[in-house]
């Protein structure tokens, strides 16, 4: 194994981090300058990611245990391993990927949205800082860590979604979002807490084979700490209120780190419940308060954004209830999977669910990308202002069009994929789930036909030449998202078996696995 | 109840007092107060979680090495936690500042464009 | 390898695909058999209104907020409750949240 790849789990985070802080020094030498660094540092994490992933599947998707720290021996001859830990399985390989993809988009979107405003410089810091955390949650094996990640990301999303100071609603939506993640933040450090109290470690692996002997009622109530926290992170129903006023208000290049960030907690939720607790602690109650969250995330989501007037608390909405879809998914699975006898389509539902997070990304971020194009050009947010956008930005109505079908589910495009395998799995559970499902998805399809009726269509109103031409890097950004929803969508079957089937498998049954990786190796 | 639990009765304490202050009071810096109870309450919990008794300190130079030290881990997470709990503070107070400047008011009742 | 199989079912875009361009091909086809011997630029193209006349299309353009009208009125009364739950106030999200957290403590310290 060679240095850089032995290294790269931990350059993953180093490289945007010392860009992070970077960023401010380069930007004194001139915008131009500062945009390049900004670039290449996100083309460098993406590459280090997918030569990560290229040689993690080569190698047969085997977790990879990367330590930072060593062994203390004291004079007394005790010896005990002082070092945290980042530990990569399928899953966090997988959510690795999504997030370097939000991250590459977003960071090319945002070179030339800004180039005329003030704080720019400060701006890039955050989203570098942003990406950080998300890949630190998505990596480490360290139950403090993943704390200490998830304040990262926190503190970077909302310093993002209140980055517009000289606009009074976006400083309100960043204390309402800052408020509620503290609090999520401190209900999981209560959560880590009870388990270090219980078991004098913070090692998730660790912690996995101690809970094994059976669930006590710390152990519960930290679950439920830990569930509720993340859940309410990830953006689920009736813990969502705070998702429409962040993706609304922040800048169109940080809803889709935000959309990642979600995903990323919503990663740790699975973690929680598929390796922390796994086997030793899964009740059916557990997987139908998933299940049950689920099914509401995904019809107020989708009823709300309905009426929504506001193009991108609209878009919003749509996020919301696709978080939903993924919950459903992994609470079927998780059912199917703890049953006394675990039925094979639990499986294709994690695939499915596992499959619709990167799908979301990609549609999702496409939707607030365009949407960020559109509000530029119309001046305002409101949908009853807006139309005939499509006379003048052909490209962008395009990508919106194609973002908006292939989130709401039309062959042949990605959605369709992941939600056939969402629909065809949940069905065996209870088939009312899969019309639930089918419905929302429907009624999503109006939504978004709402949106690109009155945005899109109708005569021009007031032409102005703001935003016209579009950047070339915001149609680069769009059309690398585009590809994706295109691309997973005529080719499923082969993203799937390489890259979604490691990782369901990482849920599925990979919790010994992961687990032995790191405590084989425990003496050293 | 023993005098070696009474501060974990402290912290759920302060817990409960936090939320009190988020769930009831409308003024947003009396809400920010409240985070912050919430944070010393857990950060609380840590410390005491760590507390061994008749453990020294783990600084080892100078000390006899047959006596008991305690694992700095708790206190290692109590510091980053507080450390963190300071960055939110002040990144939560400055919206604070910003919204009084839109609004002119600190009324939660009277912050509310972003519904529906 | 470009299908998925779900255990149920089986998607393949390509095939999906192959058979779109089928039926675009075939009414293509059907479209040729029509009648070609209208008169261009008179009435015979022109939009019927009952014989009125066809209004601007800036007048005919339905805002926003105007589509889906009648669906959201008829579920009107879950609207309203939804919505009401939206109130912007921060405690009520705060206690929405802490309220779930209640929730699922106890369905998890009630079950086994």
């Amino acid at each position: 194994m060679n240095a850089l790849l032995h290294h790269a789990p931990v350059l993953l985070v180093a490289v945007p981090l010392l860009g992070a802080f970077a960023v401010p020094l380069v930007g004194k030498l001139g915008s131009g300058l500062r945009r390049f660094f900004v670039g290449l540092i996100a083309l460098l994490t993406t590459a280090i990611a997918g030569y990560l992933a290229a040689s993690f599947y080569a190698a047969g998707a085997s977790p990879i245990v990367y330590v930072l720290g060593g062994r203390l021996s004291l004079p007394s001859g005790m010896v005990a391993p002082i070092r945290i830990m980042f530990e990569l399985d399928g899953l966090s390989v997988f959510m690795m990927l999504i997030t370097a993809l939000a991250a590459l988009a977003a960071v090319l979107y945002t070179s030339s949205f800004w180039k005329e405003r003030s704080g720019a410089t400060l701006k890039d810091s955050l989203m570098l800082l942003l990406i950080v955390g998300i890949f630190g949650m998505e990596m480490t094996g360290d139950l403090f860590n993943f704390f200490v990640f998830l304040e990262i990301t926190s503190i970077a999303a909302c310093s993002l979604v209140g980055f517009r100071v000289w606009n009074g609603r976006s400083q309100e939506a960043a204390f309402k979002v800052m408020t509620l993640y503290t609090l999520s933040g401190l209900f999981v450090l209560l959560a880590v807490g009870l388990l270090y109290g219980q078991y004098g470690g913070l090692n998730i692996a660790y912690l996995a084979t101690m809970i094994g002997s059976g669930a006590a009622l710390v152990d519960k109530i930290a679950l439920g700490l830990l569930l509720t926290g993340l859940a309410m992170k990830a953006g689920a129903v009736p813990m969502h209120m705070w998702a429409p006023d962040a993706y609304g208000e922040a800048p169109g290049a940080a809803s889709i780190l935000l959309v990642a960030n979600s995903q990323a907690s919503l990663y740790g939720l699975f973690r929680v419940l598929f390796t922390l607790y796994g086997s030793a602690y899964s009740p059916q109650s557990l997987a139908w308060i998933l299940i049950g969250l689920a099914v509401l995330t995904i019809i107020v989501g989708v009823t709300m954004a309905l009426v929504q007037r506001d193009l991108k608390r609209l878009i919003a909405f749509g996020a919301v209830s696709q978080i939903g879809y993924m919950m459903l998914a992994v609470g079927v699975g998780f059912a199917a999977m703890t049953a006394l006898q675990p039925s094979d389509f639990g499986f294709v539902a994690l695939q499915g669910g596992l499959f619709h997070m990167i799908n979301d990304a990609a549609c999702i971020g496409l939707l607030f990308l365009a949407a960020g194009i559109v509000i530029r050009r119309a001046g305002t947010r409101d949908l009853q202002g807006m139309g005939g956008i499509a006379h003048d930005l052909k490209w962008t109505t395009a990508f919106f069009m194609l973002g908006a079908f292939a989130l709401a589910g039309m062959p042949p495009l990605n959605g369709f994929a992941s939600k056939l395998m969402i629909y065809e799995s949940t069905f065996r559970l209870s088939p009312v789930l899969a019309i639930v499902a089918i419905l929302a998805s429907i009624l999503l399809l109006a939504v978004f036909l709402r949106a690109f009726q009155a945005a899109f269509l109708g005569p021009r109103t007031e032409p102005t030449d703001v935003m016209r031409p579009v950047p070339i890097s915001m149609l680069v950004s769009m059309g690398l998202l585009a590809l994706v929803v295109v691309a997973f969508g005529l080719f499923p079957g082969f993203f799937v078996d390489r890259i979604v089937t490691p990782a369901a498998q990482a849920l599925w049954s990979g919790r010994d696995a992961y687990i032995q990786a790191v405590m084989s190796g425990m003496g050293g | 109840m023993t005098l070696g639990q009474v501060p974990f009765v402290v912290s759920a304490l302060l817990v409960v007092i936090g939320l009190y202050a988020l769930l009831f009071k409308r003024n947003l810096i009396k809400m920010v107060i409240g985070v912050s109870i919430i944070e010393t309450g857990v950060n609380l919990f840590l410390v005491t979680v760590g507390y061994r008794a008749g453990g020294q300190a783990p600084i080892y130079t100078y000390s006899d090495p047959t006596t008991l030290r305690v694992l700095p881990t708790p206190q290692a997470l109590t510091l980053t936690s507080i450390v963190i709990g300071l960055a939110t503070t002040a990144l939560l107070l400055s919206f604070v500042v910003f919204i009084h400047r839109h609004y002119q008011t600190l009324d939660a009742e009277k912050i509310k464009e972003l519904k529906g | 390898m470009t299908g998925i199989t779900t255990g149920f079912g089986a998607w393949n875009p390509i095939a999906w695909l192959l058979l779109f361009l089928g039926v675009v091909a075939g009414a293509l086809f059907l479209r040729r058999f029509g009648n070609k011997q209208y008169k261009k630029n008179t009435g015979q193209t022109k939009v019927f209104l009952s014989g009125n006349e066809e209004p601007e299309a800036s007048a005919l353009h339905v805002r926003g907020a105007h589509l889906y009208w009648g669906f959201v009125d008829g579920l009107s009364a879950y609207y309203r409750r939804v919505r009401a739950l939206h109130t912007g106030l921060l405690s009520d999200y705060v206690a929405l949240f802490v309220g779930t957290l209640g929730v699922v403590l106890i369905v998890l310290v009630l079950s086994r």
